[in-house]
């Protein structure tokens, strides 16, 4: 299987996962998706440095776009990269990210240390919950 | 000092999103049995992922900026940092949030989700249940 196929195909269970498996239905919260967007800035940063170093180097066989080139960095946006990363990562990633994020709240849920809760902050006491 | 190049894009991850546990006390590491037992499937699905991938050739890692120890199989040490590292990010991220706002989780109460209390279930249940803003 190309990489592309396999992205969609890890995207696919891990929403399977989280909607019918687990059931922790973090796709239908607001915090995952407000957790998810801060995420992917920082995603596309450092994986920006991995790719457009060429310190991982991706084969054009077997994604949306070329090649990694040998001669030097990949282009920043077009050809199916995004902040010099393949397309495919996004998709990696989000599957990543929800798998895990998914796999936290499940055993929170299932009473795995779900103490110590978060917060409050430490600093912006203005914005403490409740 | 090159061949630190991708474990030092991981370790400034983690010390960036470690301030969250300080600052915000999003208490991940703190619940560290909680984090492993999460990072073990998630860990193990990717590292077989990885291995496919390597193995047919999807990408490639410049041996420049690698330090060439191999955790196993033909993965990278690398690779199974990255595997420990984004999700712990990702987990330090979502409970920094949540220290700031009190949106629903999923994981507060067993009750409002219909599955069988426990011996935790009762205690943090009801207090943040359906006070999203």
């Amino acid at each position: 299987m190309t990489y592309t196929q396999l992205a969609l195909v890890g995207v696919a269970l891990a929403v399977i996962n989280d909607t019918f498996l687990l059931r922790t239905r973090l796709l239908t919260r607001r915090i995952f998706w407000v957790s998810y967007s801060i995420i992917i800035f920082f995603q596309l940063i450092s994986n920006g440095i991995l790719t457009g170093l060429r310190i991982v180097r991706y084969n054009g066989e077997v994604i949306v776009g070329s090649s990694t080139p040998v001669d030097g960095p990949p282009p920043m946006f077009g050809d199916g990269r995004i902040f010099f990363a393949p397309v495919e990562d996004l998709f990696f990633g989000f599957a990543l990210v929800l798998l895990s994020l998914s796999m936290w709240v499940w055993l929170g849920r299932r009473g795995v240390q779900r103490e110590p809760a978060s917060g409050p902050p430490r600093f912006f006491n203005d914005k403490i919950k409740k | 000092m090159k061949q630190f190049a991708y474990l030092g894009v991981l370790a400034v991850c983690l010390l960036g999103t470690g301030l969250l546990e300080v600052f915000l006390r999003a208490s991940v590491y703190r619940r560290w049995l909680r984090l492993i037992l999460t990072l073990v499937p998630v860990v193990l699905i990717f590292t077989l992922w990885d291995i496919y991938a390597i193995s047919r050739q999807h990408w490639t890692f410049d041996s420049q900026y690698v330090t060439g120890v191999i955790a196993l199989a033909n993965v990278p040490i690398e690779e199974v940092c990255f595997f420990i590292a984004i999700p712990i990010c990702s987990i330090l991220t979502l409970e920094a949030v949540r220290s700031m706002r009190s949106w629903v989780v999923g994981d507060e109460s067993d009750a409002a989700f219909g599955t069988q209390s426990n011996a935790l279930g009762s205690q943090s249940a009801s207090a943040s249940e359906g006070d999203a803003q």
